[in-house]
């Protein structure tokens, strides 16, 4: 049960050709596992944990993006459980998906305008404008 | 003449949307040509609760995601948190953990194969047995922590408390009692001919797509993939324990139902071989209630509904930075549309029973 | 009867005491069934208002009809007014023709099966009105589900009471009793196939589990009266339960004898058997899951209706080899 301590970084562009490789190569990380963000503050990071259940490793992976362009490629091509997960980061942490094929918000409802898991959001006063 | 889909909106209420699901059915005649889940109506933002309360006063919190297993939960969390501070639990602590996952998990699974019955149309009578074998773990619950359904009985470095006088009695009647009464679910359901034509070769989840959805737990070993992060990866205690990883062979609904049956009776084994060699000792551990947290860690567990991560950020504070709940409904949810596409209504309702989803850690 | 008004009177105390037992014998078939389902789930059932629960549905009742009567904004309102009428008063007609006992009846025509299939087949009518009516997509898929359905399941229905009155020689209620005094008609295995089929379409007929698709709570909500409410629903409940009793009282006639029994009185022979298949039609019920749609009209077109053709063969030959 030796899960990796660490992580590696990779850099927004690099994301995709390496976890396509680590998918398909031989490594077979076919499992992605979870998919989500942490707000730094000047910078968001988006975290991958890809598992393969060959080499029973787990492998965290994670890019940082400045908050000037909060965009990354979209792997939903890759899997299609990072459908969901990609959404999930965008509602929560405002990080555009280049190529998701549907990008919308997940879990609050359309009308909303901010991302509750940056760490600049008020929390007090918070009202939901209405569904039209 | 023109002809033009039919859109019918199922939930957010709706008897069989387990929950306050929302589905938008797009259909030609009675075929589902397009679903679209729409979650979010029990979003409580508990992610960005957890920014703001100390790893103790999150466990109730826990409860609060999959409330049927709440106990599961419960461990998950607390092994994230223990695994974050380089802690481990008293021995004692963790065979009651694995004591009480394990009993709520069959409770979980009963659950799950009453409301699936109840889905396909069989009124309440599967239900109602369900729920009558649940409510004595419920019960055996209720003596161990005084809560019937937010435990909150395991905690950061141990459990809250050791078994009171005659739960471990209570516990043993209650698997022989529940033996016997599986006898009673395939006499009614397992060989039942109706049954068995709506959910054999309905929504059929093969290996790679259960792969690459993500789907975890029970709908994973039903599309007959060996992989129990019990048996796999052991946390707890779990390497101890001697049982077996149950797999479907074609992860159709039929399928899915009947791996749960199946680990009822695994999960009666590990309580059993649990009580057995529970060791003695004090299981509520000192620790502190506040803790610096740094580093980062992802730890997860077998749920009753599948894989259970917690992914906790420290920033050398007494609050988390940021908790990740990958909760498994969620990604097993999100297989739904792939499945459904070209089932009629009543399939629908099939499929959506046997993935066994619970809205509570979905929208979190 | 040799004063007009008097045979008048009569039709009317007979018309007000079927119209009484339609009532009462549909609120007495609820309370059953609560209390069957009760006993096979574990529980009590209704037990506070009245010993056992038994005034529940009179409580039930009144509560239903000062409810009020709730119409949707789009609701196509003629049709939606009138569905609850077409579904409860063919209903009350084949009352019309059972016999509870060798008078006991109301008319003993001499087409009496017929009249009672042709007009319970009505209700097809009222249910599809309802699903039509209401403006609801979910009414309106269990409309159609139904019109399916009952449309399907009378051709194995009838040609199973087809059997029974090749035997009986008659069409007339009274007269296919008789005919069993030398044996009820069950007995015979031709008979008896033609029973079961009876018993499977008739289930189909007053959409009553494995067959409550048109229903079918877990998909339709609870399909064409979900938009009824206050005493147009009590109506579609208590015709569903009237119904019950019918196909049950017809089953009782057809294949079991009816009134026929060892002594007397004869109309606690006949309503003991009926509610000896009315409690079978319950256990049933709260036994099996639901079928899907395209099982069951498979089920009804490809097995039913051939098997009834055949049977009804096979009786024309048995007949004829008898003479």
């Amino acid at each position: 049960m030796e899960q990796t301590p660490g992580w590696v970084t990779l850099g927004k562009d690099a994301l995709k050709p390496v976890v396509a490789f680590l998918k398909d190569g031989p490594g077979a990380f076919i499992s992605l596992h979870c998919l989500t963000g942490v707000d730094r503050k000047e910078a968001v990071e988006v975290v991958y944990h890809l598992y393969s259940f060959e080499h029973r490793v787990m492998l965290t992976i994670k890019v940082i993006l400045p908050n000037a362009d909060l965009t990354i490629d979209s792997i939903t091509p890759l899997w299609a459980a990072a459908d969901w997960l990609e959404r999930e980061v965008y509602d929560l942490l405002g990080v555009r998906f280049a190529g998701h094929p549907d990008l919308r918000r997940i879990l609050n409802p359309d009308t909303w305008t901010d991302h509750p898991l940056r760490k600049d959001f008020k929390m007090a006063g918070v009202v939901p404008k209405p569904v039209k | 003449m023109d002809f033009e889909e039919l859109i019918i909106n199922m939930g957010p209420q709706h008897p069989s949307t387990h929950g306050v699901l929302f589905l938008q059915l797009k259909l030609d005649g009675e075929v589902v040509v397009d679903c679209q889940p729409h979650i979010g109506y029990l979003h409580r933002s508990i992610e960005k609760i957890a920014e703001n309360r100390t790893l103790v006063q999150f466990v109730p919190f826990t409860d609060r995601l999959d409330y049927i297993a709440s106990m599961n939960n419960n461990v998950g969390f607390c092994l994230a948190a223990e695994k974050l501070l380089g802690i481990s639990a008293p021995p004692r602590a963790q065979y009651l953990r694995v004591i009480v996952a394990e009993l709520n998990r069959v409770a979980s699974h009963l659950l799950a194969i009453g409301t699936f019955a109840q889905d396909l149309g069989a009124y309440a009578t599967p239900l109602f047995y369900a729920l009558r074998d649940r409510e004595k773990v419920v019960q055996i619950f209720d003596q161990l922590c005084g809560q019937r359904l937010t435990y909150d009985y395991v905690r950061v470095g141990g459990v809250s408390g050791d078994l009171p006088p005659g739960v471990d009695q209570l516990i043993r009647d209650f698997i022989a009692y529940e033996r016997r009464m599986l006898a009673e679910y395939h006499d009614l359901l397992t060989g039942n001919v109706i049954f068995c034509a709506r959910s054999r070769n309905i929504g059929v989840l093969s290996k790679e797509a259960a792969v690459n959805y993500g789907v975890t737990g029970t709908n994973l070993r039903a599309s007959g993939v060996a992989w129990d992060v019990r048996k796999d990866e052991p946390y707890l205690v779990y390497d101890k324990f001697d049982f077996k990883v149950i797999t479907g062979q074609k992860g159709d609904s039929w399928d899915r139902y009947d791996v749960r049956m199946r680990e009822i009776e695994e999960s009666l084994k590990i309580i059993e071989q649990a009580l057995g060699g529970l060791p003695e000792g004090d299981p509520v551990a000192k620790v502190n209630k506040v803790f610096r947290l740094t580093g980062e860690t992802y730890m997860r567990t077998e749920n009753p509904r599948g894989e259970l991560g917690f992914y906790l950020v420290g920033d050398g504070g007494p609050l988390p930075y940021r908790l990740k709940i990958r909760a498994p409904s969620f990604s097993n949810l999100s297989v739904l549309p792939y499945l459904v596409r070209g089932l009629n209504i009543s399939d629908t309702v099939c499929v959506l029973g046997s993935l066994d989803i619970v809205m509570g850690e979905i929208d979190r | 009867m040799n004063y007009p008004w008097m045979a008048l009177l009569f039709l009317v105390v007979k018309g007000v005491c079927i119209l009484a037992f339609f009532a009462v014998n549909a609120m007495f078939l609820i309370w059953l069934e609560r209390k069957v389902s009760a006993k096979i789930q574990n529980r009590l059932g209704p037990m506070v208002t009245g010993p056992h629960g038994s005034l529940q549905l009179i409580a039930d009742t009144v509560k239903l009809l000062l409810k009020e009567n709730i119409v949707p904004t789009e609701a196509d309102r003629f049709v939606w007014w009138l569905a609850p009428f077409f579904v409860a008063v063919p209903t009350v007609a084949a009352f019309l023709c059972i016999p509870f006992s060798a008078t006991w009846i109301v008319s003993d025509l001499n087409v009496g099966i017929l009249f009672i299939c042709s007009i319970t087949s009505l209700c097809v009518l009222g249910v599809f009105m309802a699903g039509w009516g209401s403006n609801n997509k979910y009414s309106l898929l269990g409309g159609m589900r139904s019109a399916a359905q009952i449309i399907s399941y009378e051709v194995p229905l009838l040609l199973s009471v087809l059997v029974v009155i090749m035997e009986a020689g008659t069409l007339s209620m009274q007269g296919i009793v008789h005919a069993q005094e030398v044996g009820w008609f069950f007995l015979k295995p031709n008979v008896l196939v033609a029973f079961l089929i009876y018993l499977i379409s008739a289930t189909a007929e007053v959409n009553r589990v494995p067959f409550d698709i048109p229903e079918a709570e877990s998909e339709l909500v609870s399909g064409y009266h979900t938009e009824y409410s206050g005493m147009k629903f009590s109506m579609f409940f208590l015709a569903e339960y009237a119904n019950l009793f019918i196909i049950s009282a017809v089953a009782a006639t057809l294949f079991l004898g009816g009134w026929l029994g060892p002594w007397r009185p004869s109309a606690v022979w006949f309503l003991l058997k009926v509610y000896g298949i009315i409690g079978f039609l319950m256990w049933v019920r709260w036994t099996l899951p639901r079928v899907r749609m395209d099982q069951m009209m498979a089920f009804a077109w490809k097995i039913l209706t051939p098997v009834s053709l055949i049977n009804v063969l096979v009786t024309g030959w048995l007949l004829v080899i008898k003479g």
